[in-house]
C-alpha cells in the first residue's frame, strides 16, 4: 500500500507518461519527497518556498489541502492525491 | 437573433492556411457567446468538455469566476475539483477552456500566457469589449498556448 498521486497532464513529461505515480508518507510533504526521488522536477512544480504554488490546487481524498494544513495535510496508505493546476488567466 | 459574430484570424495566420483548427458546434459558440454577455463586465469562464484523446468538444460546462473581476478569472477550486472527478468517472478530459476579456480585444493576456497549464486544450477567447452585454458584434477566437508560446487556429463551426 501507498499513496497514490495523480499527474495532470502538464506535469507527465516528469513522470515519464505515467497518470499516477506512489508514494510513501504520513504527511504531503513527504509523499512529494517520496515520488520527487523518482521523478526529479516534479516537486519544484508543485511548491515553493516551502509552501503550494499558488496556482497549483492539490486535494488528498476530497479535501482541498489549503483547508487541511498544506504541505502538512496528512496522508496515509490508500489515500489519493490529486493535482490539478488552476485554471485562470486574466 | 441577429448574431453577428467576428472569427478573426491574424494577419500572419491568414497569408497561409493554418494547419490547426478548433472544430466546434454552433451551439456551443452561441453558448460561450451568451455566457460572456451575461456576466459582462466581469471575465466568464467555463470548459467544453470531450472524450480523452478525441480532441471532440462535447459537453459544455460553465464555471464559477472565483475572483469576479472585469480583468481576472479563476476556477473555483471546488468546483474544478468537482468537474475532475466527473471527467476521470466518464473518461473525459478538457478540450476547450474558454474565457472572457471584457474591455480588450480576444487575444491571451500576459496572465492568460503565464498561467496555461492545459497543453492538450484549446483556449477560446470571447471578447465583448464593442459590444457589452448588449446584441452585436462580438469576437471568438481560439489558439493553443504551449510552454509560453501561443499560436492562433481556426474555428470551423459546424451545425
Amino acid at each position: 500500500m501507498s499513496v497514490e498521486v495523480r499527474i495532470p497532464t502538464i506535469l507527465r513529461t516528469f513522470t515519464g507518461g505515467a497518470k499516477a505515480v506512489h508514494g510513501d508518507g504520513t504527511t504531503l510533504e513527504q509523499v512529494l519527497d517520496d515520488i520527487e526521488a523518482r521523478n526529479p522536477g516534479l516537486k519544484d512544480r508543485i511548491v515553493e518556498s516551502e509552501a503550494l504554488r499558488r496556482f497549483v490546487n492539490v486535494y488528498v481524498n476530497d479535501e482541498d489541502v489549503r483547508f487541511s494544513g498544506g504541505l502538512n495535510a496528512p496522508t496515509a496508505d490508500g489515500d489519493v492525491v490529486v493535482v490539478l493546476p488552476a485554471v485562470a488567466g486574466g | 437573433m441577429g448574431l453577428i459574430v467576428r472569427m478573426y484570424r491574424s494577419s500572419r495566420a491568414s497569408a497561409h492556411s493554418l494547419t490547426a483548427v478548433l472544430k466546434i458546434a454552433r451551439e456551443h459558440v452561441d453558448a460561450m457567446i451568451a455566457h460572456a454577455r451575461e456576466d459582462h463586465p466581469d471575465e466568464a469562464c467555463g470548459v467544453i468538455v470531450g472524450p480523452e484523446g478525441s480532441d471532440v468538444p462535447t459537453r459544455l460546462v460553465r464555471m464559477i469566476n472565483a475572483d469576479r473581476s472585469p480583468t481576472f478569472f479563476r476556477f473555483d477550486p471546488q468546483e474544478q475539483f468537482e468537474l475532475y472527478k466527473e471527467m476521470s468517472t466518464a473518461g473525459e478530459e478538457i478540450v476547450v477552456v474558454y474565457h472572457s476579456h471584457t474591455s480588450t480585444e480576444a487575444y491571451p493576456s500576459r496572465t492568460d500566457i503565464a498561467l496555461a497549464a492545459e497543453p492538450q486544450a484549446h483556449y477560446v477567447l470571447v471578447s465583448t469589449a464593442e459590444s457589452g452585454a448588449a446584441e452585436g458584434p462580438i469576437s471568438v477566437r481560439s489558439y493553443r498556448i504551449v510552454d509560453g508560446v501561443v499560436t492562433e487556429e481556426e474555428i470551423d463551426v459546424t451545425e
